[in-house]
């Protein structure tokens, strides 16, 4: 059969032997015309759509573009910024038309950038930002060397340091104060098991950071007060132990600093957290509470997880009280509460409550994230790790924990962007982030009544930054994804 | 972690925290700096300028005191406040000395327990309209839209005005004042309602100035002035004094430029007791002799920080009117000095 039919193809002068070249396929039928007649002009009703979408774009962008474009970038003031304009384009009507005067910008670059932080020391943020990209690089991609991990760890006392200025001693005796805790932890763990461990480190903090004999008369004082017993007599005893004990020992870590500075005096000229503001601000607060935030959201989730109910039961209170709170809320009690509860004079600075408050605040979402993602592992990867003798903190590390902060990947990252982003509620407690030197700036006589120019140099800022953090997220979720789908 | 060492420090400190002292004068001359409270930012008032040295009718009343105080204007730690933190601020003794355009009312002096130290503006709210509306006064603006900031005062000195005027009008709400400046002259209202010295400022940003028309009538006292925490009267008492002598200062003649001879040269006993040639009223305050003179010579006496941050020479141009000495038909009075 084959035969008789291979013998008429041959025979057939007409069938052809080789084939034809490829040809392009008619230009409405592939490329960008393809893609537009399918897209743009398929049907009656999307050409009118298309149609009158273009012309919204372009009404728009007629009136944007040659605002932004003509803009005047070389103004002391935004009368001057007019008269510029008068010379360059003829009067116009002043309100919706006009062009745009950058020159604010310029003028106030680096108020919108570093606050008041002084001028001569800017190079030490920017070192600090510098420090800081370098030392999460490792956390965010896995192909780096690890040994950069080291770099990870001493970033936040580096970045502290050169942010705050002051002596060195301050910063190492805290990153060793914190470094000896976790030691504490770690070699008690195995003797003692994990919780105990923990609680232990807890308390090598209390004692290394704070005044134990201190601490303890103010809880005494305060039982005391509870139960109407004699005022101060039970506590002062107590105190009288710490002149016995010199009295200047503790709290540990400021008074080995302080002598390790009066031996070795090596400092930078310090920056008050008042001189802060603008982005400079902004991004202290925000990095501050990403950081901060993750461990504790983590730990948070667990304990909501966990079957130890004084644990349980304080993790989900926590979660529940700082999430029902808006906040705004928690800012104004950073600010105008903990400021009647302090004593006066106490050095215990509005950024570092706020920077408390926003932490907490996201902690409490992040964790209710994670534990969602905990929610989503099937019940088999706890049954797994158990039936590989592992214990509590090993299965979660090596087994849960893995899986379900991969699944809340995109949760986490939108909760960050929104805590970045929320960094500028700040402004209604007095404190100089990008909105409230858009304020600030539009006090001065120079120039009042500049609005959209600031507020889209701040937009766009902002904007750079979460978009960064947002398709960081996505190529992370497209690194990490294991399943076949 | 970071949790338990937070509750922690709010436990040790909680219990602590003690009544706010008496002896603010020796702290603030330990610390050798001058907390003071001023506004986020106030055309005229208060607002850092493009090296961020702050700048303003209120920011001078705060350098005044530093420099009688700590003999240096420049040694203010200016701490900026909202209207929501300025009077927690004083209180929890964050500040030593709040000049943020606060208006003196019974309930913050009493209630809040605080001490206003003297009066150092006379405001009060007025009206502003666009020129080609035709309204030359208040009191024909009936039925007219006005656009208010909410929860204010001004709020409710409106309502107060218009029902005892038998008028009708139609509020705008807004939040803050760039929002209204956006909206007047979107002519999303006919007026907008303000202190006085804000509706010049923001009169003073427009393209045209010239078409809009403050309206004479006041409806509302604002008194402004500096305050200070009560239970502390030494202190109140170097604040009060010190604002009175910049007042006192214009009063006698005595200017930032003349402060420097004028206490030896003059005979006037009242101008030698105020900058410390006679007498001995320096050492009553727990200061030196020659306190006011510096704090003149810093700052000005008051006609020459009203005209260097809001009078007439500066784009905001507002007049003395009742700011004005007493001897020139205004209500500003200092005591005597003796």
């Amino acid at each position: 059969m084959s035969e008789v039919h291979s013998e008429t193809a041959l025979n057939s002068a007409y069938v052809r032997t080789e084939m034809l070249p490829e040809q392009a396929p008619p230009v409405t039928a592939a490329g960008p015309i393809k893609w537009i007649r399918e897209n743009l002009f398929s049907s009656i009703a999307n050409t009118a759509m298309t149609l009158i979408s273009l012309y919204v774009i372009y009404v728009i962008l007629a009136a944007v573009l040659p605002w932004m474009v003509y803009g005047i970038w070389d103004a002391g003031s935004l009368n001057e910024c007019r008269e510029i304009r008068d010379e360059l384009y003829g009067p116009m009507d002043g309100h919706g038309g006009g062009v745009a005067c950058w020159a604010v910008l310029v003028d106030r670059w680096d108020q919108l950038i570093f606050g008041f932080y002084p001028s001569d020391l800017y190079w030490r943020p920017i070192l600090a930002v510098v420090i800081f990209l370098t030392g999460i690089a490792p956390v965010l991609y896995d192909s780096l060397p690890r040994k950069m991990l080291i770099l990870t760890a001493a970033m936040p006392f580096l970045c502290f340091w050169l942010l705050w200025g002051g002596s060195i001693w301050g910063p190492i005796m805290v990153a060793l104060g914190f470094a000896a805790a976790f030691l504490v932890v770690r070699q008690m763990s195995a003797v003692t098991g994990g919780l105990w461990a923990i609680l232990l480190g807890i308390l090598a903090l209390l004692f290394l950071f704070f005044d134990p004999i201190q601490l303890i008369a103010n809880i005494l004082d305060w039982v005391i007060g509870l139960v109407g017993g004699p005022d101060a007599a039970l506590s002062g005893a107590w105190r009288s132990v710490e002149g016995l004990v010199g009295g200047t020992i503790f709290p540990l870590v400021p008074a080995l600093s302080g002598l390790l500075y009066s031996i070795l005096p090596i400092e930078i000229p310090a920056v008050q957290s008042r001189e802060f503001g603008g982005f400079l601000l902004a991004v202290v607060i925000g990095a501050s509470g990403i950081i901060l935030s993750m461990p504790l959201g983590v730990i948070l989730a667990l304990g909501r997880q966990s079957d130890l109910l004084i644990i349980k039961g304080f993790s989900i209170i926590f979660i529940e009280v700082i999430r029902g709170v808006p906040l705004i809320v928690w800012l104004f009690t950073a600010q105008l509460l903990l400021g009647y509860f302090l004593p006066p004079g106490s050095n215990f600075d509005l950024m570092v409550r706020v920077i408390i408050m926003v932490t907490l605040f996201s902690s409490a979402y992040i964790a209710e994230v994670i534990r969602g993602g905990l929610a989503a592992l099937p019940r088999g990867q706890y049954e797994g790790a158990d039936s590989l003798g592992l214990n509590y903190w090993q299965s979660m590390q090596l087994i849960i924990l893995p899986q379900a902060l991969k699944i809340s990947i995109p949760g986490i990252v939108s909760t960050f962007i929104g805590l970045f982003k929320d960094t500028v509620l700040v402004v209604f407690i007095g404190l100089f982030d990008p909105i409230g030197f858009s304020n600030a700036i539009r006090a001065d006589t120079d120039w009042n009544g500049i609005y959209w120019e600031l507020f889209i140099f701040i937009g766009l800022c902002f904007f750079i930054c979460c978009f960064g953090m947002s398709r960081y997220s996505q190529w992370l979720e497209r690194k990490l994804t294991t399943d076949h789908r | 972690m970071k949790k338990s060492v937070f509750l922690g420090t709010i436990a040790a400190t909680a219990l602590v925290a003690g009544a706010a002292s008496a002896q603010t004068l020796a702290e603030v001359q330990e610390r050798g700096v001058l907390n003071c409270g001023v506004t986020t930012g106030l055309t005229g008032f208060a607002a850092p300028n493009a090296e961020g040295e702050w700048e303003g009718f209120d920011v001078a009343v705060c350098r005044a005191v530093a420099a009688a105080v700590l003999g240096d204007a420049s040694a203010v730690e200016f701490v900026p406040t909202t209207g929501q933190t300025r009077f927690t601020a004083l209180a929890s003794g964050e500040i030593d000395l709040l000049a943020r355009n606060t208006t003196w009312t019974f309930s913050r002096d009493v209630d809040l327990a605080f001490e206003f130290v003297g009066i150092n503006y006379y405001d009060g709210q007025g009206f502003m309209v666009p020129r080609e509306l035709g309204v030359s006064s208040a009191l024909e603006l009936d039925g007219a839209t006005v656009c208010i900031q909410t929860g204010t005062t001004t709020e409710l000195n409106l309502a107060d005005f218009f029902a005892s005027n038998n008028m009708s009008y139609e509020p705008v709400p807004i939040e803050t004042n760039a929002e209204a400046q956006q909206q007047y002259l979107a002519g999303a209202c006919d007026v907008y309602t303000t202190d006085a010295s804000g509706l010049a400022a923001t009169r003073a940003t427009f393209e045209d100035p010239s078409a809009h028309v403050v309206l004479p009538e006041i409806v509302s006292k604002e008194p402004l002035g500096p305050l200070v925490r009560h239970g502390d009267n030494e202190w109140g008492d170097i604040a009060r004094w010190t604002l009175n002598a910049l007042i006192a200062a214009e009063e006698l003649g005595v200017t930032s430029a003349n402060v420097g001879e004028i206490g030896a040269s003059t005979e006037n006993p009242e101008i030698r007791r105020l900058l410390g040639t006679e007498g001995d009223l320096g050492a009553m305050l727990g200061l030196d002799a020659d306190w006011a003179a510096r704090a003149i010579a810093a700052v000005g006496n008051y006609g020459e920080i009203f005209e260097g941050n809001i009078g007439e020479s500066t784009p905001i141009g507002l007049a003395r009117g009742l700011n004005a000495q007493w001897t020139d038909g205004g209500l500003l009075y200092a005591p005597p000095f003796r």
